[in-house]
Formats: C-alpha cells, sequence, structure tokens
C-alpha cells in the first residue's frame, strides 16, 4: 500500500491547470503549422499564422492562450494499492481549481445553478471528476480545461444498428459541418463509439487529448479516422470558418464493446486551443 | 489584403461601403456585452428605462476578458460566439447599435435587422486571445459589474485586427468563404 498526499494531488493539479492553460502541446502546434504550408486559402493562412502566433505570446508571456479557460475536466486513473490520505480527494482538486484559476488569472466561468439562477461561483468550480481504479500503485492526471464554444457544438446519437460505418462517418462529418465556424476550427474530433450513451460521451472526452500525431492502434479504426478527417476537411469550412482545407486537425476514435441492439455514437468537438497537460505519480 | 483603417464609434456611411470580407484595423472606443448583460440590456428597454451604455453608432464586442496580469489593461480577450446574442441583437438595433464584433453564424432575423438598420458584423479570429489582448489600451467596467466576466466594459482599442463577415446587405462570409474550397462536390 503507497500512501499519496490529497496535497499532493492538490498541488499536481494546480501545476498541470496552469501548464495546459499557457502552453500548448507540441503536437498541436506541429499540426497546425504542417498545415499553414498546406492551406490554399490566403484568409485561411492569415488565420493559421496568428493561432501560431498566439501560442507563443501565451507561453512566453504566461497569460492565457484563449480567454474561455473553460470549466475543468479532471482524470484520475487511481492505483489500487494507493491510499489518499491527509483530506477528501474532491475537495483537493476543487481547491486545486480555486487556486489556479485565481492566482492564475484564468477566466471563472462556472455557474452554480444551470438553469434557475445561473450565479458564478467566482473561483471556476467544482471541477468535473472522472475517476477510475486501475491496478498499480501509481496515480495517473489528465486535466483538460474546456471552452464551451466547442462543447456547445458537440452530440451523441444512439444510431440503428444496420447505419454501420455509414451511419458513424455521416453523423460525425454532419455534426462538424453544421457546427460550421461556432467551435473555433481547425478542431479536434473526439469520437467515442460504443458502450452506453454516457459511456461514448466519456471515450469521446478522453480522445479530445489523445495526441494528434497518434492514431488508433486498430487499422481499421485508423483507416477510418482518415476517412472521416478527409470528409471534414473537403466541407470547405477552414480555419476560423472563413474557407480553407484546413477544417480539422484530427479525428480520434475510441470504442467499446456494446449491446446487440445497439449502436451509440458521441462526438465531442475540441477548438484549436486544445489544453491538456498530465502527470503520473 | 489592405487593411482598412475603422475609427470608433462607427461613421454610417463608412459602414455602408463594407464588404463581406474585407480585413480591417479598429481604433477608438468600444464596448462589450453577451449574454446576460444584453438580458438586461433589452429588460431595460422593454420597461422603458435609460440604458447605461450608449448605442448610437456603437460597436458591442462579445467577449468576457480573462483578469489581467499586473501591467496589463486586460487579460486574454478573444470573442465568443455570436448565436447565443441572436435573440436580444435586433432591439439593440432598433435604439442605434451599428455594429456587433464576436464569432460564428448569426440567425435570419439578425441578418434582416441588420439589412435595416444598414449594420456591420465583424469577426475577429476565436482562440487568439493573448494576441488580441495586446491591442487594447485600456478596459474598464462602466455597467453590471456583478456578473464579473460578463459584465459590460469599456474597452480602448488600436489596430484591433478583425474582418467583416457580415455586411450591411447581408453578404455573408461564412458562406461564400468555404464556398470556394468545398471538394465534397455537394450543393452549398
Amino acid at each position: 500500500m503507497r500512501e499519496i498526499q490529497a496535497a499532493q494531488i492538490r498541488d499536481t493539479v494546480r501545476s498541470l491547470i496552469l501548464q495546459a492553460s499557457y502552453v500548448i502541446g507540441d503536437d498541436v502546434r506541429s499540426r497546425v503549422a504542417g498545415c499553414l504550408a498546406e492551406e490554399p486559402s490566403p484568409s485561411g493562412r492569415a488565420v493559421l499564422s496568428q493561432l501560431l502566433e498566439n501560442y507563443d505570446i501565451a507561453r512566453q508571456e504566461r497569460i492565457a492562450i484563449c480567454q474561455d479557460t473553460g470549466m475543468c475536466v479532471v482524470f484520475l486513473d487511481i492505483g489500487q494499492d494507493v491510499h489518499i490520505a491527509g483530506g477528501d480527494l474532491t475537495q483537493a482538486v476543487n481547491d486545486a481549481v480555486r487556486s489556479a484559476y485565481s492566482e492564475g488569472y484564468l477566466r471563472k466561468s462556472v455557474v452554480g445553478d444551470p438553469l434557475f439562477a445561473r450565479v458564478n461561483t467566482k473561483d471556476n468550480t467544482p471541477a468535473v471528476l472522472h475517476t477510475r481504479i486501475v491496478p498499480g500503485e501509481n496515480v495517473s492526471i489528465l486535466v483538460s480545461p474546456k471552452g464551451f464554444g466547442s462543447e456547445n457544438m458537440s452530440a451523441v446519437k444512439m444510431l440503428v444498428v444496420a447505419e454501420g460505418v455509414e451511419g458513424v462517418v455521416r453523423f460525425v462529418v454532419d455534426t462538424v459541418k453544421n457546427a460550421g465556424p461556432n467551435p473555433c476550427p481547425p478542431v479536434i474530433v473526439g469520437v467515442g463509439i460504443g458502450g452506453t450513451m454516457e459511456k461514448a460521451a466519456e471515450l469521446a472526452k478522453r480522445m479530445t487529448a489523445r495526441p494528434v500525431d497518434q492514431p488508433n492502434e486498430d487499422p481499421r479504426y485508423a483507416a477510418l479516422e482518415e476517412r472521416i478527417l478527409n470528409e471534414i476537411n473537403a466541407l470547405g469550412i477552414g480555419p476560423a470558418g472563413i474557407g480553407g482545407r484546413t477544417s480539422a486537425l484530427k479525428v480520434s476514435i475510441a470504442t467499446y464493446p456494446t449491446h446487440i441492439a445497439g449502436l451509440p455514437v458521441a462526438v465531442n468537438l475540441c477548438c484549436h486551443a486544445a489544453r491538456h497537460a498530465q502527470a503520473l505519480l | 489584403m489592405e487593411n482598412i483603417r475603422i475609427s470608433l464609434p462607427l461613421d454610417p456611411q463608412q459602414v455602408k461601403t463594407l464588404r463581406a470580407g474585407d480585413t480591417v484595423l479598429l481604433t477608438g472606443t468600444l464596448y462589450t456585452g453577451r449574454d446576460a448583460a444584453h438580458k438586461r440590456l433589452v429588460a431595460c428597454i422593454e420597461r422603458g428605462e435609460p440604458l447605461p451604455i450608449p448605442l448610437e453608432n456603437q460597436l458591442i464586442y462579445y467577449v468576457g476578458p480573462a483578469p489581467a496580469s499586473p501591467g496589463h489593461a486586460v487579460g486574454s480577450a478573444g470573442p465568443t460566439t455570436s448565436y447565443r446574442m441572436d435573440a436580444y441583437t435586433p432591439a439593440l438595433l432598433e435604439r442605434g447599435l451599428l455594429g456587433m464584433m464576436g464569432k460564428g453564424k448569426r440567425g435570419p432575423a439578425v441578418i434582416e435587422a441588420m439589412k435595416k438598420r444598414g449594420a456591420v458584423y465583424f469577426g475577429a479570429v476565436g482562440g487568439a486571445a493573448a494576441l488580441i489582448s495586446r491591442r487594447i489600451e485600456s478596459a474598464e467596467v462602466v455597467a453590471y459589474e456583478d456578473l464579473g466576466a460578463e459584465a459590460i466594459h469599456r474597452f480602448v482599442v488600436r489596430d484591433f485586427p478583425a474582418l467583416v463577415l457580415i455586411d450591411s446587405l447581408g453578404n455573408n462570409l461564412y458562406e461564400l468563404g468555404p464556398a470556394q474550397y468545398r471538394t465534397d462536390g455537394a450543393q452549398a
């Protein structure tokens, strides 16, 4: 049994939030730079150049890449041989959010009640916390602050089994097409296929954080990722939605076994300010 | 592309000459507002009460800025998605508003109201928020301070980069731009 202090998790989550908010991943930056070289639209190239400059300013000056610093999604994979001591785990994560958002000059974008009062909690709490118990004695932490321009354009659909591969392709491409300029293209398209409704959605969310240079391990799904990406980029949406070839940077698919009667598909869109950071304790 | 220089508040004659796709540099004073502030402004109009900001020939920028770090006027301050303001925009255009700036599509009722008013919808690049913040020289809260980031701010901007998304004739860059680069064979 290994003991990990709740305070250590709090401090790690706090620094991951700041890192994610200021520093874009090398994989995303390289992909945007690569798309700039290929983009035929002059205004599309101008937008991509602005995005690269924006990443660099944010990193150098340690200011937020985007003013929508998101609702904070935290994934914890907790080894079953770990004992978390010295406090409440959920509170530790929320303390990290409170501290990072106030001391890091990040915008507080969370309202306490979603429907009636909608009063800002003023410290960006609570986080959305996903925990899994896994073998071993480590704690793996993935922090993913999620802006709502792209979150609002996401969708889940319970397809009829007979719709098959073509149905999945159509649903994902249509979701991006209907979103048009709203989710801040070029987007990363996280896709969850299978499981139950909420399982598909969680897989899709996790896929927005997969490195954009990492295809699905199953060659059939890797080919499907490529096919959907090509169809999205044929839509002409382009950077910022004003026309061009670069509408998405990556399509990432994750799957899970499902029921004989079902084919759940979830599409979680993530903007080009694709902010994630992770650590292993 | 040649940038068109625009002084704020807007000049109605100049606005009529702008066309979808034009790139512009904005200099002068504008106001910020998001969903919550728009809801209050329209409620004010409906009750016949005075508004806390002038609307005649003004530009409203849809933004909720991040807090300013020491030495800066404002934190990151890119545009938010505009359709959430669609329900309120026609009422503000009727009261003299001449321009909006944000990102994303607008509904048909907004575009009709814009044509009637001779107004313009500018776009700033969503997510280019750190870069944009450098063109904002000062920021102060002028109304609804309790809304935090959603309060109405007055910004003084210099050479703020934007482009014309929808012009006063209703030409829409979100239709014209992608149509040039579609290769899937479908009709727009």
